[in-house]
Protein backbone atom coordinates (compact mmCIF):
# COMPACT_ATOMS: atom_id res chain seq x y z
CA UNK A 1 0.00 0.00 0.00
CA UNK A 2 1.87 3.20 -1.23
CA UNK A 3 0.69 6.52 0.49
CA UNK A 4 2.05 9.93 0.64
CA UNK A 5 0.39 11.19 4.02
CA UNK A 6 -1.37 8.77 6.53
CA UNK A 7 -4.86 8.87 7.18
CA UNK A 8 -4.20 9.60 10.80
CA UNK A 9 -1.18 10.82 11.92
CA UNK A 10 -0.74 11.69 16.31
CA UNK A 11 1.87 13.60 17.94
CA UNK A 12 2.57 13.56 21.15
CA UNK A 13 -1.13 13.21 22.28
CA UNK A 14 -1.43 13.69 25.37
CA UNK A 15 -4.57 13.66 28.03
CA UNK A 16 -4.65 13.53 31.51
CA UNK A 17 -7.63 12.95 33.98
CA UNK A 18 -6.34 14.31 37.53
CA UNK A 19 -3.69 12.01 38.10
CA UNK A 20 -4.67 9.35 36.01
CA UNK A 21 -2.79 9.92 32.94
CA UNK A 22 -5.29 8.49 29.75
CA UNK A 23 -2.73 9.26 26.78
CA UNK A 24 0.76 10.00 27.44
CA UNK A 25 2.76 11.12 24.29
CA UNK A 26 1.34 9.07 22.02
CA UNK A 27 2.89 9.28 18.31
CA UNK A 28 1.33 7.10 16.04
CA UNK A 29 0.75 6.67 12.07
CA UNK A 30 -1.47 4.86 10.04
CA UNK A 31 -2.07 4.76 6.48
CA UNK A 32 -4.61 3.70 4.04
CA UNK A 33 -6.44 0.60 3.95
CA UNK A 34 -4.61 -0.49 7.70
CA UNK A 35 -6.46 -2.84 9.71
CA UNK A 36 -5.49 -1.57 13.31
CA UNK A 37 -6.26 -3.45 16.74
CA UNK A 38 -5.84 -1.66 20.39
CA UNK A 39 -5.54 -3.87 23.09
CA UNK A 40 -4.32 -3.07 26.93
CA UNK A 41 -5.74 -3.42 29.94
CA UNK A 42 -8.94 -1.94 31.47
CA UNK A 43 -8.62 2.02 31.79
CA UNK A 44 -5.08 1.80 29.74
CA UNK A 45 -6.46 4.61 27.53
CA UNK A 46 -7.92 2.55 24.55
CA UNK A 47 -11.44 4.67 23.94
CA UNK A 48 -9.64 7.95 25.11
CA UNK A 49 -7.24 7.83 22.11
CA UNK A 50 -10.80 7.07 20.35
CA UNK A 51 -12.50 10.07 21.91
CA UNK A 52 -9.42 12.13 21.24
CA UNK A 53 -9.68 11.18 17.64
CA UNK A 54 -13.58 12.05 17.14
CA UNK A 55 -12.83 15.59 19.00
CA UNK A 56 -14.88 14.30 22.12
CA UNK A 57 -11.83 15.00 24.38
CA UNK A 58 -9.63 17.77 23.67
CA UNK A 59 -6.02 16.78 24.18
CA UNK A 60 -3.85 18.93 27.06
CA UNK A 61 -0.83 18.25 24.46
CA UNK A 62 0.07 17.25 21.17
CA UNK A 63 -1.83 17.19 17.56
CA UNK A 64 -3.64 15.00 15.46
CA UNK A 65 -3.73 15.02 11.71
CA UNK A 66 -6.78 13.53 9.56
CA UNK A 67 -5.41 12.98 6.26
CA UNK A 68 -2.90 15.56 6.39
CA UNK A 69 -5.08 17.99 8.15
CA UNK A 70 -4.95 19.46 11.48
CA UNK A 71 -7.63 18.45 13.59
CA UNK A 72 -6.76 19.35 16.84
CA UNK A 73 -9.18 20.87 18.58
CA UNK A 74 -12.25 20.60 16.56
CA UNK A 75 -15.82 19.52 17.33
CA UNK A 76 -17.07 15.94 16.96
CA UNK A 77 -19.31 16.50 13.79
CA UNK A 78 -16.79 18.89 12.12
CA UNK A 79 -14.21 15.79 12.21
CA UNK A 80 -16.96 13.50 11.02
CA UNK A 81 -17.62 15.39 7.94
CA UNK A 82 -14.11 14.79 6.90
CA UNK A 83 -14.84 11.41 6.66
CA UNK A 84 -14.00 9.64 10.39
CA UNK A 85 -16.47 7.35 11.85
CA UNK A 86 -16.96 5.64 15.33
CA UNK A 87 -18.88 2.69 16.86
CA UNK A 88 -19.40 2.46 20.31
CA UNK A 89 -18.86 0.02 22.97
CA UNK A 90 -22.65 0.29 23.85
CA UNK A 91 -24.17 0.52 20.09
CA UNK A 92 -25.93 4.08 19.43
CA UNK A 93 -28.99 3.51 17.72
CA UNK A 94 -32.10 4.57 17.30
CA UNK A 95 -34.09 2.41 19.46
CA UNK A 96 -37.70 3.53 18.30
CA UNK A 97 -37.55 3.17 14.66
CA UNK A 98 -36.93 0.02 12.03
CA UNK A 99 -33.46 -1.20 11.34
CA UNK A 100 -33.78 0.00 7.95
CA UNK A 101 -34.62 3.82 9.13
CA UNK A 102 -31.47 3.86 10.84
CA UNK A 103 -29.62 3.34 7.92
CA UNK A 104 -31.32 5.71 5.76
CA UNK A 105 -30.70 8.33 8.46
CA UNK A 106 -26.85 7.88 7.99
CA UNK A 107 -26.95 7.81 4.14
CA UNK A 108 -28.90 11.07 4.57
CA UNK A 109 -26.57 12.70 6.91
CA UNK A 110 -23.80 11.30 4.45
CA UNK A 111 -25.21 12.62 1.40
CA UNK A 112 -25.54 16.25 3.34
CA UNK A 113 -29.34 15.86 3.27
CA UNK A 114 -29.69 15.62 6.62
CA UNK A 115 -31.49 18.89 7.15
CA UNK A 116 -33.82 18.51 4.10
CA UNK A 117 -37.36 19.07 4.68
CA UNK A 118 -39.25 18.39 1.24
CA UNK A 119 -37.68 15.07 0.07
CA UNK A 120 -38.59 12.06 1.74
CA UNK A 121 -36.32 9.78 3.46
CA UNK A 122 -37.28 7.00 1.59
CA UNK A 123 -35.98 8.00 -1.53
CA UNK A 124 -35.28 5.06 -4.49
CA UNK A 125 -31.65 5.37 -4.58
CA UNK A 126 -31.37 5.49 -0.83
CA UNK A 127 -33.64 2.91 -0.24
CA UNK A 128 -31.65 0.56 -2.46
CA UNK A 129 -28.23 2.18 -1.36
CA UNK A 130 -29.81 1.00 2.60
CA UNK A 131 -30.87 -2.38 1.58
CA UNK A 132 -27.36 -3.52 0.54
CA UNK A 133 -25.43 -1.94 3.71
CA UNK A 134 -28.08 -4.03 5.28
CA UNK A 135 -27.36 -7.14 3.23
CA UNK A 136 -23.08 -6.98 3.34
CA UNK A 137 -23.60 -6.98 7.73
CA UNK A 138 -26.36 -9.70 6.80
CA UNK A 139 -28.95 -7.79 8.60
CA UNK A 140 -30.94 -7.90 5.72
CA UNK A 141 -33.80 -10.39 8.19
CA UNK A 142 -34.33 -7.67 10.21
CA UNK A 143 -34.70 -4.91 7.40
CA UNK A 144 -38.51 -3.92 9.11
CA UNK A 145 -37.80 -5.09 12.32
CA UNK A 146 -37.96 -2.18 15.38
CA UNK A 147 -34.29 -1.89 16.26
CA UNK A 148 -35.50 -3.10 19.78
CA UNK A 149 -35.81 -6.80 18.93
CA UNK A 150 -32.03 -7.13 17.33
CA UNK A 151 -29.98 -9.59 19.03
CA UNK A 152 -26.88 -8.28 21.00
CA UNK A 153 -24.74 -9.48 17.92
CA UNK A 154 -27.44 -7.38 15.67
CA UNK A 155 -27.15 -4.35 17.74
CA UNK A 156 -23.09 -4.32 17.32
CA UNK A 157 -23.57 -5.19 13.69
CA UNK A 158 -26.10 -2.32 13.28
CA UNK A 159 -24.12 0.22 15.46
CA UNK A 160 -21.21 -0.44 13.04
CA UNK A 161 -23.75 -0.43 9.57
CA UNK A 162 -24.61 3.11 10.80
CA UNK A 163 -20.83 4.45 10.81
CA UNK A 164 -19.84 2.47 7.96
CA UNK A 165 -23.48 4.29 6.01
CA UNK A 166 -21.14 7.54 6.80
CA UNK A 167 -18.79 6.33 4.02
CA UNK A 168 -15.53 7.49 6.33
CA UNK A 169 -11.99 6.97 5.22
CA UNK A 170 -11.85 6.15 8.81
CA UNK A 171 -13.86 3.61 10.76
CA UNK A 172 -12.93 3.62 14.83
CA UNK A 173 -14.66 0.33 16.09
CA UNK A 174 -14.56 0.67 19.89
CA UNK A 175 -14.80 -3.19 21.16
CA UNK A 176 -17.38 -4.27 18.63
CA UNK A 177 -17.32 -8.19 20.24
CA UNK A 178 -18.25 -6.77 23.77
CA UNK A 179 -20.99 -8.22 25.03
CA UNK A 180 -21.47 -10.30 22.20
CA UNK A 181 -21.28 -14.33 22.82
CA UNK A 182 -18.20 -16.66 22.15
CA UNK A 183 -20.26 -18.66 19.56
CA UNK A 184 -20.90 -15.46 17.92
CA UNK A 185 -18.12 -13.67 18.51
CA UNK A 186 -16.29 -14.71 14.97
CA UNK A 187 -18.87 -14.60 13.29
CA UNK A 188 -19.30 -11.06 13.93
CA UNK A 189 -15.78 -10.47 12.98
CA UNK A 190 -15.55 -12.13 9.90
CA UNK A 191 -18.29 -10.32 8.72
CA UNK A 192 -16.71 -7.01 9.69
CA UNK A 193 -13.84 -7.98 8.23
CA UNK A 194 -15.03 -9.09 4.76
CA UNK A 195 -16.93 -5.76 4.40
CA UNK A 196 -14.09 -3.55 5.45
CA UNK A 197 -11.36 -5.07 3.25
CA UNK A 198 -13.94 -5.26 0.33
CA UNK A 199 -14.39 -0.95 0.74
CA UNK A 200 -11.35 -0.53 1.69
CA UNK A 201 -11.54 1.66 4.57
CA UNK A 202 -9.04 1.72 7.26
CA UNK A 203 -10.01 0.66 10.32
CA UNK A 204 -8.89 1.44 14.00
CA UNK A 205 -10.43 -1.08 16.36
CA UNK A 206 -10.47 -1.18 20.78
CA UNK A 207 -10.38 -4.71 21.71
CA UNK A 208 -9.72 -6.51 25.10
CA UNK A 209 -9.41 -9.82 24.02
CA UNK A 210 -6.02 -10.83 22.65
CA UNK A 211 -7.38 -13.93 20.60
CA UNK A 212 -9.56 -11.85 18.39
CA UNK A 213 -6.66 -9.51 17.77
CA UNK A 214 -4.58 -11.79 16.72
CA UNK A 215 -7.03 -13.24 14.14
CA UNK A 216 -8.04 -10.37 12.43
CA UNK A 217 -5.46 -7.28 13.21
CA UNK A 218 -2.68 -6.80 10.68
CA UNK A 219 -1.21 -4.36 13.08
CA UNK A 220 -1.69 -4.25 16.71
CA UNK A 221 -0.96 -1.43 19.16
CA UNK A 222 -0.45 -2.16 22.81
CA UNK A 223 -1.75 0.81 25.40
CA UNK A 224 -0.87 0.48 29.13
CA UNK A 225 -1.04 3.59 31.13
CA UNK A 226 -1.84 6.01 28.25
CA UNK A 227 1.27 5.15 26.09
CA UNK A 228 1.65 2.85 22.84
CA UNK A 229 4.40 0.32 24.72
CA UNK A 230 4.32 -1.94 21.42
CA UNK A 231 3.36 -1.53 18.05
CA UNK A 232 3.36 -4.46 15.32
CA UNK A 233 2.18 -7.70 13.36
CA UNK A 234 0.23 -9.39 16.16
CA UNK A 235 1.53 -12.92 16.09
CA UNK A 236 5.21 -10.91 17.12
CA UNK A 237 3.94 -8.49 19.53
CA UNK A 238 1.15 -10.43 21.24
CA UNK A 239 3.91 -13.46 21.31
CA UNK A 240 5.96 -10.87 24.21
CA UNK A 241 5.51 -11.98 27.59
CA UNK A 242 5.99 -8.53 28.80
CA UNK A 243 2.90 -7.15 27.06
CA UNK A 244 1.17 -10.44 28.02
CA UNK A 245 1.37 -10.08 31.32
CA UNK A 246 0.45 -6.11 30.78
CA UNK A 247 -2.51 -6.86 28.76
CA UNK A 248 -3.84 -9.86 30.94
CA UNK A 249 -2.00 -9.53 34.19
CA UNK A 250 -3.83 -6.40 35.73
CA UNK A 251 -7.31 -7.07 34.89
CA UNK B 1 -44.09 7.15 8.23
CA UNK B 2 -47.06 6.51 5.72
CA UNK B 3 -50.53 8.76 5.69
CA UNK B 4 -53.01 6.74 6.36
CA UNK B 5 -55.16 7.22 3.39
CA UNK B 6 -58.31 5.52 4.86
CA UNK B 7 -58.57 7.98 7.71
CA UNK B 8 -57.31 10.63 5.69
CA UNK B 9 -60.81 10.04 3.38
CA UNK B 10 -62.57 9.66 5.86
CA UNK B 11 -61.71 12.97 7.56
CA UNK B 12 -61.88 14.98 4.57
CA UNK B 13 -65.00 13.63 4.00
CA UNK B 14 -66.60 14.49 6.88
CA UNK B 15 -65.45 17.86 7.04
CA UNK B 16 -66.21 18.43 3.79
CA UNK B 17 -70.07 17.70 3.95
CA UNK B 18 -71.28 17.45 7.89
CA UNK B 19 -71.20 20.97 7.62
CA UNK B 20 -73.43 21.44 4.97
CA UNK B 21 -76.06 19.05 7.19
CA UNK B 22 -75.63 21.08 10.69
CA UNK B 23 -76.57 24.06 12.70
CA UNK B 24 -74.70 26.55 11.94
CA UNK B 25 -72.86 26.70 15.77
CA UNK B 26 -71.55 23.33 14.53
CA UNK B 27 -69.89 24.72 11.40
CA UNK B 28 -68.49 27.46 13.96
CA UNK B 29 -67.02 25.10 16.47
CA UNK B 30 -65.74 23.19 13.77
CA UNK B 31 -63.35 25.52 12.30
CA UNK B 32 -62.49 26.70 15.86
CA UNK B 33 -61.42 22.85 15.77
CA UNK B 34 -59.48 23.21 12.54
CA UNK B 35 -57.63 26.73 12.97
CA UNK B 36 -56.56 24.59 16.89
CA UNK B 37 -55.28 21.41 14.70
CA UNK B 38 -52.88 24.04 12.95
CA UNK B 39 -51.22 25.38 16.61
CA UNK B 40 -51.58 21.48 17.52
CA UNK B 41 -49.58 20.39 14.84
CA UNK B 42 -46.73 21.84 15.96
CA UNK B 43 -46.82 20.99 19.62
CA UNK B 44 -47.41 17.37 18.62
CA UNK B 45 -44.28 17.56 16.65
CA UNK B 46 -42.58 18.93 19.77
CA UNK B 47 -43.78 16.11 21.54
CA UNK B 48 -42.50 13.53 18.91
CA UNK B 49 -39.02 14.31 20.24
CA UNK B 50 -40.19 13.84 23.24
CA UNK B 51 -40.49 17.70 24.01
CA UNK B 52 -43.00 19.45 24.94
CA UNK B 53 -43.82 22.91 25.50
CA UNK B 54 -46.24 24.83 27.41
CA UNK B 55 -45.84 28.45 25.25
CA UNK B 56 -47.20 27.63 22.03
CA UNK B 57 -49.49 30.36 22.50
CA UNK B 58 -46.51 32.54 21.77
CA UNK B 59 -47.13 31.96 17.95
CA UNK B 60 -50.45 31.57 18.51
CA UNK B 61 -50.66 35.50 19.68
CA UNK B 62 -48.15 36.36 16.94
CA UNK B 63 -50.42 35.72 14.22
CA UNK B 64 -53.53 36.87 15.95
CA UNK B 65 -51.95 40.19 16.70
CA UNK B 66 -49.94 39.88 13.20
CA UNK B 67 -53.85 40.26 12.05
CA UNK B 68 -55.15 43.22 15.10
CA UNK B 69 -52.17 44.93 14.01
CA UNK B 70 -52.90 45.18 10.56
CA UNK B 71 -56.44 45.72 10.72
CA UNK B 72 -55.71 48.70 13.10
CA UNK B 73 -52.86 50.40 11.17
CA UNK B 74 -53.88 49.48 7.89
CA UNK B 75 -57.77 48.35 7.38
CA UNK B 76 -56.27 45.60 6.19
CA UNK B 77 -58.18 41.79 6.11
CA UNK B 78 -57.66 40.36 3.10
CA UNK B 79 -57.18 36.67 4.26
CA UNK B 80 -55.08 35.44 1.23
CA UNK B 81 -52.22 37.61 2.14
CA UNK B 82 -52.93 37.58 6.21
CA UNK B 83 -52.43 33.77 6.19
CA UNK B 84 -49.20 33.60 4.61
CA UNK B 85 -48.09 36.67 6.54
CA UNK B 86 -49.27 34.80 10.13
CA UNK B 87 -46.65 32.06 8.70
CA UNK B 88 -44.03 34.51 8.64
CA UNK B 89 -44.55 36.64 10.89
CA UNK B 90 -44.56 33.05 13.76
CA UNK B 91 -41.70 32.14 11.53
CA UNK B 92 -39.18 35.15 12.35
CA UNK B 93 -40.76 35.16 16.25
CA UNK B 94 -39.86 31.40 16.32
CA UNK B 95 -36.31 32.09 14.32
CA UNK B 96 -35.42 34.88 16.87
CA UNK B 97 -36.81 32.72 20.20
CA UNK B 98 -35.51 29.61 18.79
CA UNK B 99 -32.24 30.61 18.88
CA UNK B 100 -32.40 29.93 22.95
CA UNK B 101 -34.35 27.19 22.50
CA UNK B 102 -32.40 24.75 20.63
CA UNK B 103 -30.21 24.53 23.22
CA UNK B 104 -32.51 23.22 25.54
CA UNK B 105 -34.62 20.17 26.05
CA UNK B 106 -36.78 18.52 28.71
CA UNK B 107 -38.22 20.35 31.70
CA UNK B 108 -36.25 23.41 30.54
CA UNK B 109 -37.83 23.31 27.07
CA UNK B 110 -41.25 23.20 28.36
CA UNK B 111 -40.42 25.91 31.12
CA UNK B 112 -38.56 28.20 28.69
CA UNK B 113 -41.61 28.43 26.23
CA UNK B 114 -43.81 29.02 29.04
CA UNK B 115 -41.47 32.17 30.12
CA UNK B 116 -41.36 33.64 26.39
CA UNK B 117 -45.19 33.06 25.77
CA UNK B 118 -45.99 35.26 29.55
CA UNK B 119 -43.38 37.69 28.44
CA UNK B 120 -45.41 38.31 25.11
CA UNK B 121 -48.37 37.85 27.25
CA UNK B 122 -47.35 40.85 29.69
CA UNK B 123 -46.16 43.40 26.65
CA UNK B 124 -49.78 42.67 24.87
CA UNK B 125 -51.39 43.53 28.45
CA UNK B 126 -49.45 46.49 29.28
CA UNK B 127 -48.87 48.07 26.02
CA UNK B 128 -52.38 49.42 26.06
CA UNK B 129 -52.23 52.23 23.99
CA UNK B 130 -50.17 49.93 21.00
CA UNK B 131 -52.59 47.07 21.73
CA UNK B 132 -55.76 47.85 23.35
CA UNK B 133 -54.41 46.41 26.61
CA UNK B 134 -57.05 43.71 27.92
CA UNK B 135 -59.69 45.12 25.45
CA UNK B 136 -57.43 43.76 22.51
CA UNK B 137 -58.04 44.76 19.09
CA UNK B 138 -61.88 44.12 17.33
CA UNK B 139 -60.80 42.35 13.71
CA UNK B 140 -64.03 42.49 11.88
CA UNK B 141 -65.11 40.86 9.43
CA UNK B 142 -61.98 38.85 6.79
CA UNK B 143 -61.62 39.62 3.11
CA UNK B 144 -61.03 36.88 0.23
CA UNK B 145 -60.54 38.75 -2.54
CA UNK B 146 -62.28 41.77 -1.92
CA UNK B 147 -65.23 39.56 -0.97
CA UNK B 148 -66.67 39.67 3.00
CA UNK B 149 -65.71 36.34 4.88
CA UNK B 150 -67.65 36.18 7.72
CA UNK B 151 -66.54 34.27 10.65
CA UNK B 152 -69.34 31.02 10.80
CA UNK B 153 -70.52 31.12 7.69
CA UNK B 154 -69.64 27.97 4.95
CA UNK B 155 -66.84 30.32 2.94
CA UNK B 156 -64.99 30.82 5.93
CA UNK B 157 -64.68 26.79 7.19
CA UNK B 158 -63.84 25.52 3.55
CA UNK B 159 -61.17 28.32 3.45
CA UNK B 160 -59.71 27.39 6.77
CA UNK B 161 -60.23 24.05 5.55
CA UNK B 162 -58.47 24.47 2.51
CA UNK B 163 -55.35 26.37 4.41
CA UNK B 164 -55.83 23.08 7.22
CA UNK B 165 -55.31 20.18 4.41
CA UNK B 166 -52.41 22.13 2.84
CA UNK B 167 -50.70 22.65 6.06
CA UNK B 168 -51.17 18.40 6.80
CA UNK B 169 -49.74 18.00 3.84
CA UNK B 170 -47.05 20.20 4.42
CA UNK B 171 -46.08 18.61 7.93
CA UNK B 172 -46.88 15.25 6.14
CA UNK B 173 -43.71 16.42 3.80
CA UNK B 174 -41.78 17.12 7.16
CA UNK B 175 -42.64 13.98 9.02
CA UNK B 176 -40.92 11.78 5.87
CA UNK B 177 -38.05 13.82 5.31
CA UNK B 178 -35.05 13.25 6.97
CA UNK B 179 -35.07 16.41 9.38
CA UNK B 180 -38.48 14.91 10.84
CA UNK B 181 -37.12 12.15 11.75
CA UNK B 182 -33.66 13.56 12.76
CA UNK B 183 -36.24 15.10 15.52
CA UNK B 184 -38.27 12.37 16.22
CA UNK B 185 -34.42 10.36 16.77
CA UNK B 186 -33.86 13.42 19.02
CA UNK B 187 -35.56 11.60 21.78
CA UNK B 188 -33.98 8.37 21.20
CA UNK B 189 -30.13 8.86 20.50
CA UNK B 190 -28.54 12.36 20.27
CA UNK B 191 -24.86 10.94 20.44
CA UNK B 192 -25.92 9.16 17.48
CA UNK B 193 -26.93 12.12 15.90
CA UNK B 194 -23.97 13.93 16.51
CA UNK B 195 -21.50 10.88 15.28
CA UNK B 196 -23.79 11.08 12.21
CA UNK B 197 -22.02 14.61 11.40
CA UNK B 198 -25.68 16.26 11.58
CA UNK B 199 -26.18 18.85 14.59
CA UNK B 200 -28.75 18.04 17.21
CA UNK B 201 -29.23 22.02 17.50
CA UNK B 202 -30.21 23.18 14.06
CA UNK B 203 -32.25 19.88 14.00
CA UNK B 204 -34.30 21.26 16.95
CA UNK B 205 -33.94 24.73 15.63
CA UNK B 206 -35.78 23.88 12.11
CA UNK B 207 -38.31 22.15 13.99
CA UNK B 208 -39.12 24.89 16.11
CA UNK B 209 -39.12 27.43 13.07
CA UNK B 210 -41.74 25.03 11.51
CA UNK B 211 -43.68 24.77 14.74
CA UNK B 212 -43.70 28.71 15.25
CA UNK B 213 -45.04 29.16 11.65
CA UNK B 214 -47.82 27.02 12.11
CA UNK B 215 -48.66 29.01 15.02
CA UNK B 216 -48.68 31.92 13.07
CA UNK B 217 -51.34 30.46 11.10
CA UNK B 218 -53.76 28.87 13.21
CA UNK B 219 -53.39 32.67 14.85
CA UNK B 220 -54.56 34.29 11.59
CA UNK B 221 -57.65 32.20 11.27
CA UNK B 222 -58.25 32.06 14.55
CA UNK B 223 -58.17 36.10 14.79
CA UNK B 224 -60.94 36.11 12.24
CA UNK B 225 -63.15 33.23 13.54
CA UNK B 226 -63.75 34.83 16.63
CA UNK B 227 -62.98 38.86 15.47
CA UNK B 228 -61.46 39.65 18.47
CA UNK B 229 -57.64 39.80 19.61
CA UNK B 230 -56.44 39.55 23.10
CA UNK B 231 -53.09 38.63 25.40
CA UNK B 232 -54.90 35.93 26.26
CA UNK B 233 -54.40 34.59 22.97
CA UNK B 234 -50.88 34.47 24.16
CA UNK B 235 -51.16 33.61 27.73
CA UNK B 236 -50.50 29.87 29.54
CA UNK B 237 -53.98 28.32 29.01
CA UNK B 238 -54.12 28.72 25.58
CA UNK B 239 -50.61 26.67 25.42
CA UNK B 240 -52.09 24.07 27.39
CA UNK B 241 -55.48 23.28 25.74
CA UNK B 242 -52.91 22.74 22.66
CA UNK B 243 -50.87 20.39 24.60
CA UNK B 244 -54.29 19.19 26.00
CA UNK B 245 -55.09 18.40 22.53
CA UNK B 246 -52.14 17.03 21.12
CA UNK B 247 -52.24 14.43 23.95
CA UNK B 248 -56.01 13.91 23.64
CA UNK B 249 -55.57 13.57 19.70
CA UNK B 250 -52.27 11.49 20.01
CA UNK B 251 -48.76 12.28 18.06
CA UNK B 252 -47.99 9.34 16.82
CA UNK B 253 -50.03 10.13 13.47
CA UNK B 254 -50.59 13.60 11.78
CA UNK B 255 -54.85 13.02 12.22
CA UNK B 256 -54.90 12.26 15.50
CA UNK B 257 -54.24 16.06 16.07
CA UNK B 258 -56.95 17.16 13.87
CA UNK B 259 -59.46 14.47 15.97
CA UNK B 260 -58.40 15.73 19.57
CA UNK B 261 -59.00 19.19 17.92
CA UNK B 262 -62.51 18.02 17.14
CA UNK B 263 -63.29 16.31 20.13
CA UNK B 264 -62.03 19.03 22.57
CA UNK B 265 -64.24 21.74 20.87
CA UNK B 266 -67.37 19.54 21.64
CA UNK B 267 -66.54 18.35 25.14
CA UNK B 268 -65.37 21.99 25.93
CA UNK B 269 -69.00 23.27 24.45
CA UNK B 270 -71.12 20.29 25.87
CA UNK B 271 -69.71 19.97 29.28
CA UNK B 272 -69.41 23.74 29.85
CA UNK B 273 -73.33 23.66 28.53
CA UNK B 274 -73.97 20.46 30.98
CA UNK B 275 -71.58 21.39 33.79
CA UNK B 276 -71.63 25.32 33.50
CA UNK B 277 -69.36 24.93 36.92
CA UNK B 278 -67.64 22.32 36.24
CA UNK B 279 -66.37 21.36 33.00
CA UNK B 280 -62.75 21.67 33.84
CA UNK B 281 -63.36 18.59 35.97
CA UNK B 282 -64.58 17.08 32.64
CA UNK B 283 -62.02 18.14 30.27
CA UNK B 284 -59.52 16.93 33.95
CA UNK B 285 -61.09 13.43 33.91
CA UNK B 286 -60.89 12.84 30.06
CA UNK B 287 -56.86 14.11 30.35
CA UNK B 288 -56.80 11.13 33.27
CA UNK B 289 -58.29 8.52 31.20
CA UNK B 290 -56.29 8.83 28.43
CA UNK B 291 -52.90 9.12 30.22
CA UNK B 292 -53.81 6.28 32.50
CA UNK B 293 -55.52 3.79 29.70
CA UNK B 294 -55.13 5.31 26.49
CA UNK B 295 -51.24 6.97 26.31
CA UNK B 296 -51.66 7.23 22.41
CA UNK B 297 -54.57 9.16 22.28
CA UNK B 298 -57.99 8.94 19.95
CA UNK B 299 -54.98 8.17 17.76
CA UNK B 300 -54.51 4.84 19.17
CA UNK B 301 -58.11 3.94 20.29
CA UNK B 302 -59.10 4.60 16.10
CA UNK B 303 -56.13 2.17 14.81
CA UNK B 304 -56.97 -0.57 17.85
CA UNK B 305 -60.75 -0.75 16.70
CA UNK B 306 -59.38 -0.67 13.09
CA UNK B 307 -57.22 -3.35 13.29
CA UNK B 308 -59.74 -5.66 15.59
CA UNK B 309 -62.54 -4.65 12.69
CA UNK B 310 -60.06 -5.38 9.73
CA UNK B 311 -58.48 -9.15 11.42
CA UNK B 312 -62.75 -9.54 12.01
CA UNK B 313 -63.73 -9.32 8.80
CA UNK B 314 -60.66 -10.52 6.68
CA UNK B 315 -60.01 -13.60 9.50
CA UNK B 316 -56.56 -12.26 9.25
CA UNK B 317 -53.91 -9.99 11.01
CA UNK B 318 -54.10 -6.35 9.80
CA UNK B 319 -51.52 -5.14 7.60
Amino acid sequence: MVETHPILQTEDLTKHFGMIKAAETISVGVNQGELVGIVGANGSGKTTFLNLITGYLKPKRGRILLMGRDTTGLPPRAIIRLGVARSFQVPQLYTHMSVLEGVLLSLAAESGSGGSFWQPLFKESRRAEALETLKRFGLSGYTHRPVSELPEGGRKLLDIALSFALKPKLLLMDEPTSGVSIEDKFEVMDTLVKVLQESNVTTIFVEHDMEVVQRYGRRVLVFDEGRVIADGEPDHVLADPEVRKIVLGRV
Amino acid sequence: MRPNLRVLSILSALLILVPLVVPSWVVFILTKALFTFIAVLGVALFLRGGQVTFGHALFFATGTYTVGFSVKWFGFRETLLLVPMGALTGLIMAAFVGLIMARYRGVFFAMLNLAFSMILYAILLKLYWVTGGTDGISVGTATFLGFPLPAGTYPFYYFTLVIAGLITYVVYRFLASPLGYFFRAIADNEIRIEYSGESVRRVIYLTYILAGGLGGVSGVLGAFSVGHVVPEDAYWVQSAHFVFIALLGGFEGILGSLMGAVAFEFIQTYSSKYFPYAWQLTLGGIMLFIILFRPGGLWAIYESLASRFSSKTEGSTHG
